[in-house]
């Protein structure tokens, strides 16, 4: 029941992707195999606190250990009082009569708290503007090479990939790579320009090939540099002005094992540039990722694509449902 | 951040001095506090769980007495406690007694380990050390070509062989290079790896079979949270990693993890790694980052600046109502309710030099304690300040009031008299039998 590509992005018309989405069943249910497994790997390596607690009795002890393993996925302690304590106030009311029930409900309580604001990005505007900003070293450049890989591949798009970042040693070649591997455009800048020249170069290219979607990438910052928090505002800034509106979509990257900074990043990046997603990277490897939950109850910014690994492939539409049953440790 | 762990715990603990002592549920409740305080600075949960077991049992045996504020004498310990835990004083990168020095760098993805790299060779290098960097991540794209940059930066050589070859042999090969070019040190970048990647761990293990490093440094990022232990001990128990270089700490991430990752594997903490530039690099201060933790600052002088000064005040304070003789019953009745738990008079007589010795061993009567106590409280507040004025039918009703007789409260405060005109006699400089004296007003 995971989320496909083609509910995650929203295009026009059923155009060719869909016949031959139709045709590929078999390739595509290989790829959802590929997922579970890896996700699997995430959860067996870790011990399953949540689920051998939920199927005892509804004691006191259960309140504590629910609260522990929430806690230990990252979930932050605002986020978890507030799931425990509807779970327990629903139990106290008799709406909860054993461990199956608890294991169900808490799911779909988590699962609600991470489907908050908008779950889908808009491709109709030609072109699209995707801006990826994050703190350092949370996966933006690979994530940039995966999401053009899928949108040429599984939606047919034509996209071109900007080297916004100008400050890190070799990151236009890494970008450059990738754009390689996935087969798509690649704009840089010339040598000193600054994030906002190429951001703008590379929107002025793609309207000029009529390329679908400009991703455009950007150096990793601490939201606590004040002046590079400035600069990614001022390449916003500069993206509406060619084009109002746009960027269409500004994911913010944050990897999996982030504990409750990530709160403080998220919080700092929006209003810096006004995030409309969470890419939560990282999620191959035992970290579960919750403080995605805390970002999306606490700020209402929802997770919108994961990343579970290295590969161009390695990259899902966020499904709540599974993302919930994942950080509970049920299949 | 001070504020609030500081003030959390001061709200908290607020009845406290009224009583004198901290119970066991004041303590409960502080470290319900300081739990939070560290799960939110991500502290592996565990970790949480045993170091505040530790400090409950270090806050219960404390002797708060003296303190003006219960909440800062507990974030104290939790403080020293903390410090403790860290690591005491900053550890060292081991140096091979013949060079080349071989430091493995490692870590998962995006953790810096090609930042640190370049880093430390600046570092080392500046302190007079040959040094050269060996580039053995040949997954990730373009990551030879930062190296290369880096080291060009910092101006050390920089081997590397593209992403052709493997990585162990790329390791070895570099090895043998900077034995032959007389490097003293070799640090050798690799790829990011998570710790459950069964092939890259052994890969891992490898390079260091190859290479026989002096030094393996584990990276992990200063955000990392709950997570930070498991991949700690995973790569521990694959190549056993002798130090932690703890990256993006210029961010605003308590940096828990830091204390977890020692509390579970022991290694210290080398180096922070505070910028992005080269040179924002430096060998690790356990005590900074045990406060940075607590979200507290520059909590040590604060705590010594209000012990500081509460000595002076408390010590002013006694001397001037000794001075005007106003120390009444309800300051004798707080006394010796801090006898009754503590011992003598620590607080009180043991700021006058020299007299602590003179009340150590008199104990108190507990069932006459009570009685003291019970006759105090049957007075006004008037008749307290000054008992030297209370007349018979004054006395009958205090007896009454207290359950005891009008005799009992005669001795009482004649006893107390006495004590007074010790007091002052003492605040005047002169050195009576003080001992004899409570056992007097503690006894029949």
């Amino acid at each position: 029941m995971a989320r496909d590509w083609r509910e995650i992005f929203i295009i026009d018309g059923d155009g060719p992707a869909l016949a031959e989405e139709a045709a590929e069943p078999e390739k595509r249910m290989g790829r959802f195999r590929r997922l579970r497994e890896s996700l699997r790997k995430t959860r067996q390596a870790l011990q399953t606190e949540i689920q051998a607690t939920l199927f005892e009795d509804l004691s006191e002890e259960t309140w504590e250990r629910l609260e522990e393993a929430l806690i230990y996925a990252d979930v932050g302690a605002s986020t978890t009082a507030k799931v425990v304590a509807q779970l327990e106030q629903e139990a106290a009311e008799h709406k909860l009569t054993g461990g199956q029930e608890l294991s169900d409900r808490l799911v779909e309580l988590l699962a609600e708290i991470a489907r908050t604001g908008t779950d889908t990005i808009d491709l109709r505007p030609a072109p699209t503007v995707i801006l990826v900003a994050g703190v350092n070293g949370t996966g933006k450049t690979t994530t940039l090479g995966k999401l053009a890989w899928h949108l040429s591949r599984e939606l047919n798009r034509r996209v071109m990939l900007a080297a916004g970042d100008t400050f890190r040693a070799a990151a236009v070649e890494q970008l450059e790579v990738w754009a390689e591997r996935a087969g798509v455009g690649f704009v840089r800048g010339e040598l000193g320009a600054d994030s906002a020249a190429v951001a703008f170069e590379a929107i002025t290219a793609a309207r000029r090939e009529q390329a679908d979607v400009v991703l455009i990438d950007t150096a990793g910052r601490l939201h606590t540099q004040d002046n590079l928090m400035a600069e990614l505002a001022k390449v916003r800034r500069v993206i509406d002005k060619q084009i109002p509106g746009a960027p269409h979509e500004t994911l913010l990257t944050v990897d999996a094992t982030t504990g409750q900074n990530g709160l403080r990043q998220a919080k700092l990046f929006s209003e810096a540039v006004d995030v409309s997603g969470i890419v939560l990277t990282k999620l191959d490897g035992t970290a579960k990722g919750g403080i995605a939950l805390a970002i999306a109850s606490e700020l209402g910014i929802p997770v919108k694509l994961i990343g579970v690994g290295e590969k161009l492939e390695d990259l899902r539409p966020f499904d709540a449902e599974e993302f919930a049953r994942a950080l509970v440790g049920v299949s | 951040m001070f504020d609030n762990l500081g003030e959390k715990l001061q709200a908290t603990l607020a009845d406290v001095r009224g009583r004198g002592t901290l119970t066991e549920d004041d303590i409960n409740a502080a470290m319900r506090e300081i739990r939070l305080a560290l799960l939110e600075a991500d502290v592996n949960f565990k970790v949480v769980r045993s170091f505040t077991a530790s400090v409950k049992e270090k806050a219960l045996g404390a002797d708060i007495i003296g303190q003006l504020n219960p909440g800062q004498q507990v974030v104290k310990i939790v403080s020293d406690e903390l410090t403790a835990l860290m690591g005491g004083a900053a550890g060292d990168l081991a140096f091979a007694p013949r060079p080349p020095t071989i430091v493995l760098m490692a870590g998962l993805q995006g953790s810096g380990k090609t930042t640190a790299t370049a880093k430390l060779a600046r570092l080392l290098k500046s302190e007079g050390s040959s040094v050269a960097v060996a580039a053995c991540d040949v997954y990730r794209p373009a990551a030879v070509e930062q190296l290369v940059k880096l080291a060009g930066q910092v101006g050390v050589d920089v081997y590397e062989q593209g992403t052709g070859a493997s990585p162990v042999k790329i390791a070895a090969w570099a090895a043998d290079r900077a034995r032959t070019e007389g490097k003293d040190v070799l640090i050798v970048d690799t790829s990011g790896r998570l710790h459950v990647d069964q092939e890259l761990m052994a890969e891992l293990v490898d390079i260091r079979k190859a290479i026989r490093p002096t030094d393996i440094l584990l990276v992990v990022d200063a955000m990392t949270g709950q997570d930070a232990v498991n991949v700690a001990e995973e790569f521990g128990r694959a190549v056993d990693f002798d130090g932690v270089i703890m990256s993006k700490l210029d961010g605003d991430a308590r940096g828990g993890a830091a204390l977890s990752v020692k509390a579970v594997t022991g290694k210290p903490i080398l180096y922070a790694s505070t910028g992005e530039k080269l040179d924002q690099f430096e060998r690790f201060h356990p005590d900074r980052m045990a406060q940075r933790i607590l979200g507290m600052g520059d909590v040590m002088s604060l705590i010594e600046r209000a012990e500081a000064n509460f000595d002076e005040r408390q010590a002013a304070e006694l001397e001037r109502k000794l001075r005007k003789q106003e120390f009444g019953l309800d300051d004798f009745l707080d006394q010796m309710r801090q006898i009754r738990r503590m011992g003598p008079l620590q607080s009180l007589l043991g700021m006058i030099p020299g007299l602590g010795k003179e009340l150590r061993g008199v104990k108190l009567d507990e069932r006459e304690f009570d009685r003291l106590q019970a006759i105090i409280l049957s007075m006004t507040p008037e008749e307290r300040r000054h008992p030297e004025l209370i007349k018979g039918s004054q006395r009958l009703r205090i007896a009454k009031g207290s359950g005891t007789n009008v005799q009992a409260v005669k001795q009482l405060i004649k006893q107390f008299e006495q004590m007074r005109k010790v007091m002052r006699q003492v605040s005047q400089g002169r050195m009576p039998d003080l001992g004899a004296l409570m056992r007097q007003a503690g006894g029949r």
